[in-house]
């Protein structure tokens, strides 16, 4: 309520002061108009009277101080205009000075000055001093910084710079730096007063109000980076000392920071380059408030993107030893400023990294030495908990490997790990996925067991549980984590086997202590790639034969099958079961028959013991007889006790229509293309009369339970069965009973009692759709099939 | 330039010419809500000129005599009837007889001595006048005036010191200030600096005024009046310790008039230079400092 009443009256305010302004320029104008130079200053003086007021916030007063600059704009044209009708200049000069109010005196003093300077009746830097030395008399610090300002500006274009046409002896550039930066000085001193001045409980919005004013003071950074003449040499001697001098002395942290920024911001790159000592040093003389770390994080910023411009700049840099310098003084600003948060000491060390991996790229001591810095700093400490600081820790361990794009560089770095030990759990977790990001990103082949172990280690946050992290659910986050790590095992590859094997155990070692929860997803990949390794043997061996390798197909497996029990233990039987049959597979692939054999026997045990699901039953089911079918390494015997157990497995399924399934998949074990051996026609005959078997019991249950036949979708299955073994030449299937089973299902199909079932009626015309075009294909598989009649 | 005082129906007219009258250097003065521009003479400077008196037409006018007055007065306002005359010097025109035509009478009074400066104060003036005078048996004397003014240039002083002084109120605000110097012309400039020691209070502005102190009088008579006769605002807001406030102030736009002192044991005129700081609440702080006034050759 009170600050509404304030901004309305300061409306009123500034609405008054328009009002007035505008009345005396109307009569300035018309002095103007009739050449009256008496009355001109007068009402030109009564028109700047109103810029007195002590009651409107910068942002007004800025507005009604932007219209009186236009009128002061119109009358200095008529100045210059008075001097060509023979009135003197220096006349004129002391003319303003008559005014009585000190600030339209000094407006007018400034505009003035500026027809002076331009008429070269007197050398510049004279009328300037005694301009910039005049507006002393303006103590109050939001007039005066608006009255320097106008100076500033009004100056900008008349500075006796080199090549100007106001340069005039030797040495002239000096006075206008000289005159620019007492400018400067006087505006920063009125600017920190600012905030001294007035009640206490107003110190938050005087703090705001100075923020609208910097740009004023800031201004001043900007011409002198303008002077032509201002080079490396002056900049280096005299400009940047006297900045920093009034920088650091006026203690105020607002001004410290915003001008520290300008420096870095307005100068040139290469300047910042040959003084950074000096700039540097100023760092830890600033307020403790003051927000260093972001000073100097834009400074390697602005650096580092000047070295980026190009590698011919490098150079400078290095005959600067701008790296021991920078490193130099942010230690010591982290020593001067013992309440630094933690979060910028933090940035301050990103930003040099980010500097160093710019600058010297192939100093990977440098970078470590920054870490090893960084992790004198975080050591000792409670692990770190603030999510800023945690941000910048992200940031500074992300640079490296953006940069390098290799994670094999940031192994190198002993100092890296020591540094993910100071992160708390959430973002060591958040870093390693950053690190397995990288990588995959990068596409990143990591060789050697010492650096997956390295890197393991790195990311152990996403490998195993960390204490006190042991909460169960397993939430988006987590498997999503665990699938990075699953797929970062499949990168891990070495074309030596042996150091592939060596990669192989490291990783197991590690994935083991991840505990039940990330099994199901690391173990997975870790078989896998071992199967890779073993294919891989398998296919060398055949090249490279009598070759003593100490790493063989056994030991893997040997290796495997601990690793599989692993996940024994947890209830996840199905993953298990699956790995074996894979296992086996590879076995069967490298003709290891026992090791095949062994790999079967887990995978029955398991679903014996283990898997009681009817559901699961009936996919691992499938899948064991799917991988048993393509064994082609087993004997007789073992092939046999193998077959019987499998469809043993599947005549004990619950579900009727399951068993039936399952039986009549069995058939395809007795019966392979490609092997000779393997062509027992009766037993597949067998396995599809036992399925028919099953399939009328199924229709039976159902006309008992529900009165109503069931689906003859498992008749049409089955007939597709007798199709398939009558096609590829199994005797034992007639075309008699392919003819009576379709007539069968037919009889089902139209009986009153049977549902309609589209999915049947469709199932069974594209059955025989696919006779009728082996029909028309002909040949032999078509002749075979013209004998079916229906 | 005539100007014609107690006659009511003049039987003649009387006009003052003064010998370089177009070439002298004037002044505007205000008198009776009129201005007028008064020729400048200087001590021992010779006046001279002509007097022309022309009857009313058809008219003769009888006398007992013409003369010519130069006179030099002092007048105080709070006692008007009493003129002081300090300098009066006479020149007789014409012996008693009559006037029938236009007749035109010289005069000279050479090297007057005129000491001091015409001067127009609060309390006190101090005029120069010629006076010309018709005596006449009936219908009163004829009489007519001409003012004229003097200024004395001085030389430049030989010793001008500056002015420099700390003042201060013990813990509260400590300054120092200087002036160039203690003697300034007319159209002069003071420039100096006024540095802040210490400032403990909330100053909101800094004046320099010019007061102009007049006495009159003497003894238990004295009459004193201080005018301000300019005030030049030095600063703007409130200075913190260690700032050095300049000052230039151009006495030209001031109509100010040298110091005298004790001009003809009647009056005294000086000026002082009065650094005024204004706090907050409107206090004022002030420190006084007399200045000497002179006034110099222009051509100089």
């Amino acid at each position: 309520m009170i600050s509404d009443g304030v901004v309305e009256d300061e409306e009123k305010w500034l609405s008054a002061g328009i009002a007035g302004l505008q009345q005396n320029a109307f009569y300035m104008h018309r002095a103007l108009d009739s050449n009256n130079l008496k009355d001109a200053l007068k009402y030109s003086a009564q028109m700047l009277s109103e810029l007195r007021t002590s009651r409107l916030s910068p942002h007004k007063y800025y507005e009604l101080y932007m219209r009186a600059f236009d009128e002061l704009r119109k009358l200095e044209i008529f100045f210059k205009e008075e001097t060509g009708r023979g009135c003197s200049i220096v006349e004129l000069y002391e003319l303003v000075q008559h005014a009585g109010n000190i600030l339209p005196r000094l407006y007018l003093l400034c505009t003035v000055g500026s027809v002076y300077i331009k008429s070269k009746e007197a050398p510049a830097k004279d009328v300037l001093k005694d301009l910039v030395e005049m507006c002393r008399g303006i103590q109050h610090p939001l007039r005066g910084l608006f009255l320097r300002s106008y100076l500033s500006q009004v100056s900008r274009d008349k500075l006796p710079d080199i090549g100007s046409e106001y340069e005039g002896d030797a040495d002239t550039v000096m006075d206008a730096v000289e005159f620019v930066l007492q400018n400067f000085t006087e505006m920063n001193k009125l600017w920190v007063r600012m905030q001294h001045q007035g009640p206490a409980r107003e110190k938050d919005k005087r703090g705001k109000e100075r923020g609208e004013l910097r740009d004023l003071v800031g201004k001043n950074l900007h011409v002198l980076s303008q002077i032509e003449g201002v080079d490396l040499e002056m900049y280096k001697e005299i400009v940047l000392p006297r900045v920093l001098e009034q920088v650091v002395n006026c203690k105020d942290e607002l001004a410290q920071y915003y001008l520290m920024d300008c420096i870095i911001q307005v100068f040139p790159d290469e300047y910042h380059l040959q003084t950074l000592e000096t700039l540097l040093n100023a760092c830890p003389q600033l307020q403790a408030s003051v927000d260093v770390e972001t000073v100097l994080s834009r400074l390697m910023e602005r650096l580092s993107n000047y070295a980026a411009s190009g590698s011919e700049v490098l150079p400078e840099f290095f005959q600067v030893e701008a790296f021991a310098k920078l490193n130099n003084a942010i230690g010591k600003v982290i020593e001067a400023q013992e309440n630094m948060p933690i979060a910028g000491v933090v940035t301050l060390y990103a930003s040099l990294l980010k500097f160093t991996l710019q600058v010297h790229p192939d100093r990977l001591d440098y970078i470590d030495q920054i870490l090893g810095a960084c992790v004198k700093k975080l050591s000792g400490r409670e692990k770190l908990d603030e999510s800023k600081a945690t941000k910048q820790i992200v940031a500074l361990l992300s640079a490296p490997l953006e940069k390098y794009k290799d994670i094999d560089t940031a192994l190198n770095l002993s100092n890296y790990p020591r540094i993910m030990e100071c992160l708390n759990d959430g973002t060591h977790k958040e870093m390693a996925n950053v690190i397995v990001q990288n990588i995959m990103k990068n596409k990143t082949c990591i060789s050697t067991a010492e650096k997956v172990d390295a890197l393991f280690e790195l990311i152990k946050g996403l490998i195993r549980d960390l204490d006190g992290d042991t909460h169960d659910e397993l939430d988006e986050d987590f498997i999503e984590e665990q699938n990075s790590v699953a797929r970062l095992i499949q990168m891990l590859h070495s074309d030596d086997p042996e150091e592939m094997l060596k990669v192989i155990q490291t990783v197991r070692k590690h994935i083991l202590t991840g505990g039940r929860k990330r099994h199901p997803y690391t173990v997975p990949p870790l078989i896998f790639s071992s199967l890779k390794l073993v294919r891989r043997l398998e296919r060398q061996d055949e090249s490279v034969s009598g070759d003593e390798v100490s790493t063989t197909p056994k030991k893997i497996f040997q290796l495997v099958t601990q690793t599989i029990e692993a996940l024994t233990s947890i209830p996840v039987p199905e993953l298990a079961l699956g790995l074996y049959l894979q296992c086996a597979e590879a076995a069967n692939d490298c003709d290891l028959e026992p090791v095949a054999y062994e790999f079967f026997t887990q995978a029955y045990i398991l679903y014996e013991e283990e898997i009681t699901d009817s559901k699961t039953q009936v996919t691992s089911i499938h899948l064991i007889i799917g991988t048993l079918q393509r064994m082609h390494v087993f004997g007789v015997e073992n092939r046999d006790a193998l077959t019987h157990k499998a469809t043993g497995y599947s005549a004990k399924l619950l579900k009727k229509p399951d068993q039936c399934r399952a039986v009549y998949a069995c058939s395809h074990l007795f019966w392979l293309d490609d092997h000779d051996s393997i062509r027992d026609g009766e037993r597949v005959l067998l396995c599809l009369k036992r399925s028919l078997r099953i399939a009328n019991a199924v229709q039976q249950m159902a006309n008992a339970t529900r009165g109503s036949s069931g689906s003859a979708l498992l008749f049409i299955e089955i007939l597709n069965k007798y199709l398939y073994f009558y096609e590829k030449g199994v005797s034992q299937i007639t075309v008699e009973s392919i003819q009576d089973l379709i007539k069968l299902i037919r009889n089902e199909m139209q009986g009153d009692a049977s549902p309609s079932d589209p999915a049947a009626d469709a199932f069974l015309a594209s059955t025989l759709l696919y006779i009728q075009f082996q029909k028309d294909k002909g040949g032999a598989v078509g002749d075979k099939y013209m004998l079916i009649t229906d | 330039m005539n100007y014609i005082i107690g006659a009511f129906k003049p039987a003649c007219s009387i006009t003052i010419s003064l010998a370089d009258g177009n070439s002298r250097k004037q002044v505007a003065l205000k008198e009776n809500g009129k201005t007028v521009l008064i020729p400048i003479f200087h001590n021992q400077e010779t006046i001279s000129g002509k007097i022309s008196i022309e009857p009313i037409l058809g008219k003769k006018v009888e006398h007992n005599g013409i003369k010519v007055e130069l006179l030099g007065q002092i007048e105080m306002y709070f006692d008007r009837s009493n003129f002081y005359d300090f300098t009066s010097l006479v020149r007789e025109l014409d012996i008693p007889g009559e006037i029938c035509e236009r007749k035109t009478f010289p005069f000279e009074f050479s090297t007057v001595e005129m000491p001091y400066e015409t001067y127009n104060g609060a309390n006190v003036r101090l005029r120069y006048v010629l006076k010309v005078s018709i005596c006449r048996n009936y219908g009163g004397g004829i009489v007519e005036y001409q003012d004229f003014v003097v200024q004395n240039y001085s030389p430049p002083p030989s010793i001008n010191n500056s002015i420099k002084m700390e003042v201060g109120i013990e813990d509260c605000l400590h300054i120092e200030f200087e002036y160039n110097k203690s003697k300034y012309h007319l159209k002069d400039v003071i420039v100096g600096k006024i540095y802040f020691l210490l400032v403990r209070i909330k100053i909101k502005n800094m004046d320099l005024e010019i007061r102009r102190r007049e006495s009159t009088g003497s003894g238990s008579n004295t009459h004193v009046e201080t005018e301000t006769l300019a005030k030049f605002e030095l600063m703007d807001g409130a200075p913190v310790r260690g700032e050095s406030i300049p000052v230039r102030l151009f006495l030209s736009p001031y109509e100010l008039a040298p110091t005298y002192s004790n001009i003809n044991n009647k009056f005294s005129v000086k000026y002082y230079l009065n650094l005024v700081l204004v706090d907050e609440e409107d206090r004022r702080y002030f420190k006084q400092q007399e200045i000497n006034m002179y006034r110099l050759s222009e051509t100089s």
